[in-house]
């Protein structure tokens, strides 16, 4: 393919559009709907509309409507990175592709083991999802992260995805894994089962969330303080929060930036432990010995 | 009535000190002990430094999982539990 055509460079810009609209979209519908209040307040996501549904309405909330900002963003960065892949490279973009391939490939390989070869694609699913979620709070919009429904949908995904390798092992092999060490222990297996997938949601919510109330709750102290400190001075002078320049910026640094990543990282390497360790290799190694045995039995029936 | 209410927003706003206070001890200790030995074996082993410190803030992140159950709990018992409580209380009344 040539690189410098006008046809490449056509695609390339609309995979940019890609990446740069949806963004656009959700700063208007935010700046379109937002209620008209004053002072800082703390709320959840807001509800634009409710779709009627059999047993429980359905709630269309802002959260919703991020999370898909950010699936057609990440959809753009990968057609974006990956037009115009070639052997012999021509394209920087290529090289920072390959980088991220490789170093999720040795991630994976590291900690999951050989047989989860194939989950590379989840965990930078995962990881993106996750990391480019919390960095919505940079541009004001609300980080899909800090809502519970969001991320618990993620961690009920890793949850059947441990219960479907926890099965591989056979069914049995399964149930019996409940009464282990011993029988008395099986409510408590099964809550720790169910504890997974809770633990899992709560962490990544609560971290994103608690960011964004301390933040709330510094700038509403600096304008206090900044009212205690200029009050005196008459008009429009004593109403300047001097203080609420520069100080929220430096937090959001750590809350926003450095919290967000971490803990999708935290998310991502926790899915890979909870699959990898939830797979029984020799049970499944045994299984497979009886399988083939009983095929060859068969063949040599049939012959 | 307005004593009920009172009552209601005091022991809420109690509690929710009373969690997060309780919730963050255990935490804080075990995440200070995570770094000050990470900070051992990194003096010890100067050129592990990479290793030893992605290790102790995975580390650390889950150790601080116990502090943010006690933080959902606070927010829910500030925001969430004082407007169902007085629903209740209304209720009750009528």
């Amino acid at each position: 393919m040539d690189t410098k055509s006008l046809r490449f460079k056509i695609i390339d810009g609309l995979y940019i559009a890609m990446m740069i609209i949806p963004v656009i979209i959700g700063i208007v519908i935010q700046v379109l709907t937002k209620p008209e209040s004053s002072g800082i307040t703390i709320t959840g996501a807001r509800i634009f509309f409710t779709i009627p549904m059999p047993i429980q309405n359905l709630l269309i909330t802002e959260a919703q409507l991020n999370s898909a900002v950010v699936i057609v963003v990440i959809l753009g960065i990968c057609l974006f990175m990956t037009h115009g892949l070639s052997k012999d490279i021509k394209l920087k973009r290529q090289h920072l592709a390959e980088i991220i391939v490789e170093k999720i490939d040795a991630m994976v390989n590291e900690n999951m083991g050989e047989y989860f070869k194939g989950f590379s694609p989840f965990i930078i699913a995962i990881l993106a999802l996750s990391g480019l979620s919390s960095l919505m709070s940079l541009l004001g919009l609300f980080p899909p992260t800090s809502d519970i429904n969001i991320v618990a949908g993620w961690a009920i995904l890793v949850f059947i995805l441990i219960t479907y390798y926890k099965l591989k092992g056979g069914f049995l092999s399964y149930l019996k894994g409940f009464t282990e060490p011993i029988f008395v222990m099986t409510p408590l297996n099964i809550l720790g089962e169910i504890a997974t997938p809770v633990s899992m949601a709560f962490r990544h919510y609560g971290n994103i969330m608690s960011g964004s109330v301390i933040a709330v709750l510094i700038a509403v102290a600096l304008q206090g303080l900044s009212n205690m400190v200029l009050g005196w001075l008459p008009g429009a002078l004593g109403d300047i929060p001097f203080l609420q320049m520069g100080i929220p910026a430096v937090l959001s640094l750590y809350f926003d930036i450095f919290s967000g990543c971490i803990q999708a990282y935290i998310f991502a390497m926790l899915t890979m432990l909870n699959i990898s360790g939830a797979f029984p290799q020799d049970e499944f190694e045994k299984r497979m010995k009886k399988k083939l045995a009983k095929k060859e039995k068969v063949l040599q029936i049939n012959n | 009535m307005e004593l009920a209410i009172g009552i209601i927003l005091g022991c809420c706003a109690l509690g929710a000190g009373l969690c997060m206070g309780i919730g963050a001890l255990g935490p804080g200790i075990g995440e200070g002990n995570a770094v000050s030995k990470a900070c051992e074996a990194i003096g010890r082993q100067p050129e592990s430094k990479s290793a030893v410190s992605s290790t102790m803030i995975m580390g650390c992140a889950i150790a601080e999982t116990t502090g943010i159950y006690a933080l959902v709990i606070a927010i829910l018992l500030i925001f969430v539990a004082p407007n169902i409580l007085i629903n209740i209380l209304v209720n009750a009344v009528k």
